[in-house]
């Protein structure tokens, strides 16, 4: 039995001639601090099946279960990073990550709660912007408490949806470092979902295709080797980073109809060897 | 010098008197040239226009000739206007010598009863007594005039005292003022106001969060919301009459009244507003409570409530408004002594004075509605926790 599974999970909207059938027999196992990312097209369900595992939203047919035991709603063993941060507008840096550490741990007296929100601020490097309200702060910023926030329910299991994917390269770059660096120093469960095959191969130990939808579900898997700690500036070079870069690349274009209808014969074409430098090093 | 001018410029959005905010720029040499267009846009021109309407005001009232004679003209309005405030200033002066007069009244009592109750006096009385009680014993035909000495010198004490009480408990009868008439309407709109909110703030989140409620209050809302003043103050008037007694209550049955129309004219938009406000909260706060199982409570108070404040505030600044100025036709009705009685009073009596003190009325409503509706987008900025959001309204 694995730590969390999907089994025959489908998803539809609408009934009869409106019904939508989003997923379609997804499957998926994931092992105990394993770190899982999962690629696809937009549109392709990837946030549908995200809020299913999350518990947001309940499965049509089929079963979410975590350490054996089907989910019941959602909770804060499952810390979520929404794709729109999510953070409430009212409250600031701190207030943010607060509101979750004092419905998490309710035992916490003042000090220890203080102590304790005060280290994740400064785990994502906000120290000095601890008072200011979300508006105040930047995207990768909005980001950074996000991610606090989730890490601070010290959750089983880590949700994130495309958590990149509103930032700039170089700050997606910093935070993906600072993501994995923080994973590394304390393992957890994650599943990420992301567009971005380069960061899924950056971060992930395992990546799982989504099929384009509707009618998604997941297509081949594919592990990661690569050594840990990952260095982006080194991985350009490494063979076998290209080598399931590109196969997973390939993989996707075939999946997608629409380019499959181009017919440009991706495959037979070597990617050139030089690939942009990655100046994030923070 | 800069931190002062930051802490203007701060000042003046708080309190969104946006159009001194160039004057400030200037005043530390800022981009002269832009400042003087906005200062020309947002200060001349309003100033401009203004002056074109007294101009244009003068011209018409010059011309119109009624029974109370001619339609008052600035200079006339202003001129009332300042005797009003004369009379009032007049007033309050009587009012602090009436009650300087009672303090050195009840002080020249208080000494008249110290001289009086001497050790010696008291000595005599408790002497007259005993001689009275023993008399009384004996049966003595003396007794009765002694009884009368008795009484005489018991009553003087008393006498004294109850007018002391007399002095000391007097009030200032003077007519009210317009002033005072001003504090009496805000009285009552605050009254309403918070009668109106406490009503409408928690109908209007279960509105929001429960559709069946808001499917059950639906038409009741759609019918009365478009119920005008002028019916309900009657009705309020007979049902407050039925448990008020105008002499025994610390409240008058006008005052609740008006207060209660007041209520329920103004409480729509709070309402309204507020089932907007908290059905229209952005799914992803939801979610995010849902991911923390939030209880129902925090749910409401730390997610719902905040995130709604903005359009809460938005539904109390137009309640006030609407409250004010239903408020006037209410005492007007109502009789109750305030601004619209005032106009009222003004109307019966038909002179070219009170004709113009009906124009200073005008102006009163407008200047203390305008500030009533300032103070609510003060509150309204507070606690908008978008700029955007705050702008728009």
């Amino acid at each position: 039995m694995s730590f969390f599974e999907l089994r025959h999970v489908d998803k539809s909207y609408g009934n009869g001639k409106d019904k939508t059938q989003v997923l379609d027999d997804v499957n998926l196992k994931i092992e105990e601090n394993e770190f899982v990312a999962i690629v696809g097209f937009s549109g392709s369900g990837k946030t549908t099946l995200l809020s299913l595992m999350a518990g947001l939203i309940e499965p049509t047919n089929g079963a979410v279960t975590m350490q054996g035991k089907p989910l019941k709603g959602p909770g804060p063993d499952r810390g979520v990073i929404f794709q729109s941060y999510s953070l409430l507008p009212w409250l600031s840096v701190f207030g943010n990550i607060e509101l979750a550490v004092k419905q998490v741990f309710p035992q916490f007296s003042r000090a220890e709660r203080r102590a304790h929100i005060e280290k994740y601020i400064d785990m994502v490097h906000l120290t000095d912007a601890s008072w200011k309200r979300p508006r105040e702060l930047s995207g990768g910023m909005r980001q950074r408490v996000a991610i606090a926030r989730a890490l601070a329910m010290q959750p089983e299991m880590l949700l994130m949806d495309e958590p990149f994917g509103a930032l700039d390269a170089l700050t997606r770059g910093t935070l993906q470092e600072e993501v994995i660096k923080i994973w590394e120093e304390q393992r957890r469960t994650v599943l990420m979902i992301t567009n971005d095959v380069d960061e899924a191969v950056l971060m992930a130990d395992r990546i799982i295709a989504l099929t384009p939808g509707p009618e998604a579900t997941l297509g081949k898997s594919f592990d990661v080797h690569l050594e840990r700690p990952r260095d982006p500036a080194t991985l350009n070079f490494s063979d076998e980073y290209k080598h399931i870069r590109n196969e997973i690349s390939h993989y996707l274009m075939d999946l997608n109809t629409e380019s499959k209808k181009l017919k440009i014969p991706t495959h037979d074409l070597p990617l050139p060897d030089i690939r942009p430098k990655v100046f994030a090093t923070a | 010098m800069k931190e002062i001018k930051y802490f203007l410029l701060k000042l003046i959005d708080v309190t969104a008197l946006n159009f001194l905010e160039p004057v400030v720029r200037l005043c530390y040499g800022e981009e002269p040239k832009v400042q003087l267009e906005k200062i020309g846009l947002y200060i001349l021109v309003p100033m401009v226009a203004f002056v074109a309407f007294l101009g244009l005001w003068w011209g018409v009232a010059d011309n119109i000739m009624t029974k109370s004679g001619k339609v008052p003209t600035p200079p006339v309005v202003w001129h009332e206007a300042s005797s009003m405030w004369s009379q009032h200033l007049a007033a309050r002066e009587q009012r602090a010598d009436f009650y300087k007069k009672q303090e050195v009244r009840v002080a020249e009592l208080e000494q008249k009863l110290a001289q009086l109750e001497t050790p010696q006096f008291e000595q005599r009385l408790e002497k007259t007594k005993a001689d009275l009680e023993k008399l009384e014993a004996e049966n003595s035909p003396r007794a009765k005039s002694k009884r009368a000495v008795y009484e005489s010198m018991a009553s003087q004490v008393s006498n004294l005292e109850a007018q002391i009480e007399n002095a000391k408990t007097a009030q200032y009868a003077g007519a009210p003022t317009y002033i005072d008439q001003i504090i009496l309407s805000l009285k009552t709109v605050f009254f309403g106001f918070a009668i109106a909110t406490a009503i409408a703030l928690p109908i209007g989140i279960l509105c929001g969060i429960s559709r069946v409620f808001m499917a059950a209050m639906t038409p009741l809302i759609s019918l009365f919301k478009p119920v005008s003043p002028i019916v309900w103050l009657p009705i309020c008037g007979i049902i407050v009459g039925a448990y008020i007694n105008a002499d025994n209550s610390s409240l008058p049955p006008a005052f609740i009244s008006s207060a209660i129309t007041v209520a329920l004219c103004s409480l729509w938009p709070t309402l309204v507003n507020t089932a907007l406000g908290v059905a229209s909260i952005d799914k992803d706060h939801i979610n995010v409570a849902r991911v923390l199982r939030l209880g129902f409570w925090s749910r409401m108070f730390k997610i719902i409530i905040p995130s709604s404040l903005p359009l809460i505030f938005t539904g109390l600044r137009i309640s006030l408004g609407v409250g004010w100025m239903v408020l006037i036709a209410a005492e007007l009705l109502a009789t109750n002594p305030g601004l619209g009685k005032f106009v009222w009073d003004a109307f019966q009596n038909g002179s070219s004075q009170t004709f113009a003190q009906m124009f200073v009325a005008v102006f009163t409503v407008g200047i203390i509605g305008l500030l009533l509706d300032r103070i609510m987008v003060i509150f309204q900025r507070a606690v908008s926790f978008d700029n955007a959001q705050a702008m728009a309204i």
